[in-house]
């Protein structure tokens, strides 16, 4: 890759390889997404392999998309976005350089010890003792650089980018430092230090926080800036994005138990939780509006510009997701929803539609400027509109798919015979979802394919920088 | 049900209504001061690597769902068990609901599966209506671990062959499912060292003519007449008294190879049929009794 090129004042070297691993994790994660879900269409795809088998796979899945694509891509950008806003330097160039290859190591000992079968059996905190040490290590290295940077800011005011961006760091080490706190028994097992229902509990205040401000205020960070760079327009109102940040931090972090409805959670705790959740449906919408007005006055750009496409896409996912997500906290919907695909279509609908997509559109303006080209100035403007369509028609083949299932599953979970039997048994709900599961696993195939398409024209235009920089340098030395 | 102390169910009533609150007082506050006109090109006044911010208003529609999702908040706390220990003004808990929903099933469909209680299992099984519902029952509640097809499975016995553990006249098997069963092998591998492991085996893999160690079954006779026998009879055709299966069928509900079985008699086993009279009540297990008896009487 490209290390000719050096901005004379930012640190854009860690900005290269953080943008570089987000397409290389996006490949691997979204690759072990469709392999998982071929194994649910064909169960025998490496089924006597213990290594490859759905179990294992599944949260290296996860682990790899949420950490390792999205991970690397709120490194990238929020190293990028802060230099550029504050107009300083990173606060530590040995510190980033260490968040880079502290990050990698994380992601590498998951893609190793997940399918050799070491787990703590928590949703996306399923990595054992030593390597949550390793990563709170790397995050407060991360934390020191970027405030840090933020400290050394050459004006007054702070850009609600980074607000977003620091709230996104704080609050991930409470969360991954408090649930992950356990009692080693060997070099790779431990035990939780809580039990039961406050374990559970303690979980998905973590697991939807996760959500909440990893996938969330880290994104939404990304998107303050990217959205109107890419537009040319200033932002919509500074004014909503002061009581959307506020209202959004202050009432996701009490969502968590509508993970939890109708179980040994006491009632107070799922009441109060559905509560919070739908307050949330407001300060979530707030951004998704501040983002899409930007466009106002510049909305003929998207019939040229397949960069914002994907940044437009993704608030709309945004903005869909975060309605249904309200409405699936509430306790009679959830009754139907809970344990069935819906839930799987709805983090999706967050994942490819959202997360995925601002990332993707972020790391097509970013990439060319950090290899000294204009930013946007990919190899090929036609590729990024081909992955833009792929993109969108595997998003919306995924999570309509998983809508029809869920609702489907829901329905024959509860239908009931005149003598008060249930009509279905479990394994004829799993035989009637298997033509969702074939759509999934084609939506989820288009959606690699155009991280494919990405990925060879990162390298086309690593490639072509990198001869750029050749000739220039030549030329001054003639 | 366990109470808050009054601390804590304080702490949450206060975090709780000041979260609400405090974000209500939040969007009041910042839409205090705007100017209530969206065509102005004025903008802050900062600009971030050139990317400037207008102040507009907070739109009408979207302040208007943040107070309505804040009243329905207060409303539904005010109506369900959320604040504390404070109980809602419904008196709802998801227990109580759980036991009307399961009164009102009772009522309903109580009467339907009484009417077949007095009926004997042998008369019933040949009753298409009873053996339509005993089915769903099985399907709900037995195919889980004994297969749609209650063809069994490892570790799960066949219910379709004819042969059984605990007797197969139509009150042992309402006796098994109405109470369980909880069977007991002992492991001998330490006991007999792994040589005896193997001896004993190969005389029960000879019970079905499986063995080609003759001299190993001599000895492992002697092992099964002394440790064995007691359950599995002298002639190892099994005991429905205490479960214990026949081994001379070549039948087996662990696998009947050479290394599954010196592995069930190295280690034991527990297989475990759970007690369904509390879960179902008599009249339904009747019914499901009936059903499986009819599986292997046609």
């Amino acid at each position: 890759m490209s290390t000719a090129f050096d901005h004379p004042t930012y640190n854009y070297k860690v900005v290269r390889a953080f943008t570089i691993m987000t397409v290389v994790w996006g490949v691997v994660g979204m690759g072990l997404g469709v392999l998982i879900a071929s194994q649910l269409v064909w169960p025998s795809i490496f089924a006597d392999i213990q290594y490859f088998h759905f179990g294992r796979l599944r949260p290296l899945h996860t682990n790899a998309v949420i950490f390792g694509f999205g991970g690397s891509a709120l490194f990238a950008t929020s190293y990028y976005v802060v230099q550029r806003t504050t107009q300083a330097r990173l606060f530590s160039d040995t510190l980033a350089s260490f968040t880079f290859w502290g990050w990698q190591a994380v992601i590498v000992a998951a893609a190793i010890s997940l399918p050799l079968g070491f787990t703590q059996v928590k949703e996306y905190a399923e990595l054992e003792w030593p390597i949550d040490l390793l990563i709170t290590v790397v995050w407060v290295a991360y934390a020191v650089v970027f405030f840090g940077t933020i400290t050394n800011r050459k004006m007054k005011h702070i850009y609600v980018a980074n607000w977003f961006y620091g709230a996104f760091i704080i609050t991930i080490a409470v969360l991954h430092i408090f649930n992950s706190l356990a009692i080693p028994v060997t070099a790779m097992k431990s035990y939780s230090v809580y039990a039961g229902a406050v374990d559970a509990m303690v979980q998905w205040w973590y697991g939807h926080n996760a959500v909440g401000f990893f996938l969330t205020a880290g994104f939404l960070g990304m998107m303050y800036y990217f959205v109107p760079k890419q537009t040319g327009r200033p932002v919509f109102s500074y004014r909503l994005s002061i009581v959307h940040f506020w209202a959004l931090i202050s009432i996701y972090i009490w969502a968590g138990p509508h993970h939890l409805h109708y179980t040994a959670l006491p009632d107070w705790t799922q009441s109060v939780g559905m509560a919070m959740s739908l307050i949330l449906l407001a300060p979530s919408w707030g951004g998704m509006i501040n983002g899409v007005m930007t466009l106002s006055g510049a909305w003929h750009k998207l019939r040229t510009d397949p960069i914002l496409r994907f940044l437009v896409v993704s608030l709309s996912f945004y903005g869909m997701s975060t309605f249904e997500g309200p409405m699936m906290a509430i306790k009679t919907v959830n009754a139907l929803s809970h344990y069935t695909d819906w839930t799987i279509g709805h983090v999706h609908a967050g994942a490819l539609g959202w997360v995925a997509m601002v990332s993707i559109g972020a790391v097509y303006h970013m990439l060319p400027a950090v290899l000294g080209r204009k930013p946007g100035e990919m190899h090929s403007i036609t590729l990024i509109n081909v992955h833009f369509w792929l993109a969108t028609l595997g998003t919306v083949l995924y999570i309509s798919s998983m809508w029809v299932n869920g609702i489907m599953q829901g329905l024959m979970w509860r239908a009931f015979n005149d003598d008060g039997s249930l009509t279905y048994s479990f394994v004829e709900a799993v035989d009637a979802s298997k033509p969702g599961w074939a759509v999934r696993a084609l939506g989820g195939a288009l959606f690699l394919s155009g991280m494919l398409i990405m990925s060879y024209n990162t390298y086309r235009t690593v490639r072509a920088s990198d001869r750029e920089y050749a000739l220039q340098a030549n030329t001054q030395a003639a | 049900m366990n109470e808050l102390s009054s601390f804590w169910s304080a702490w949450v009533t206060i975090l709780t209504l000041g979260s609400i609150f405090g974000s209500y007082w939040l969007l009041a506050s910042v839409r205090k001061g705007q100017k209530n006109t969206t065509d102005t090109n004025v903008t802050t006044g900062h600009s971030y690597d050139g990317i400037e911010e207008y102040d507009n208003p907070l739109p009408k529609w979207w302040y208007w769902k943040y107070v309505l999702l804040v009243l329905f908040a207060l409303g539904y706390l005010a109506l369900y068990p959320g604040l504390g220990n404070f109980k809602g003004l419904l008196g709802w808990t998801q227990i109580n609901e759980y036991e009307r929903d399961v009164a009102k099933a009772e009522a309903k469909f109580g009467p339907m599966f009484a009417q077949f209680a007095n009926t004997p299992i042998e008369e019933l099984a040949q009753d298409d209506q009873a053996m339509r519902i005993g089915q769903r029952l099985f399907s709900n509640n037995c195919a889980l671990c004994h297969g749609s097809a209650a063809t069994g499975g490892y570790g799960f016995p066949n219910l379709t062959d004819n042969d059984w553990l605990y007797g197969g006249e139509a009150e042992n098997i309402k006796t098994t499912i109405m109470h369980g069963r909880v069977a007991a092998m002992p492991a001998w591998g330490v006991t007999l060292g792994e040589k005896g492991v193997y001896q004993v085996s190969q005389y029960v893999l000879s019970l079905s003519d499986r063995s080609k160690d003759a001299t190993a079954v001599t000895s492992g006779k002697a092992i099964f007449d002394t440790n064995c026998a007691v359950c599995h009879g002298q002639e190892a055709k099994g005991n429905p008294l205490f479960g214990a299966p026949n081994l001379t069928d070549n039948i087996w509900l662990y696998g009947g190879s050479e290394d599954r079985i010196m592995q069930t008699v190295r280690n034991g086993r527990n297989g475990k049929m759970p007690a369904w009279n509390e879960i179902l009540g008599e009249d339904k297990v009747h019914i499901v009794s009936s059903y499986v008896y009819s599986l292997s009487n046609q």
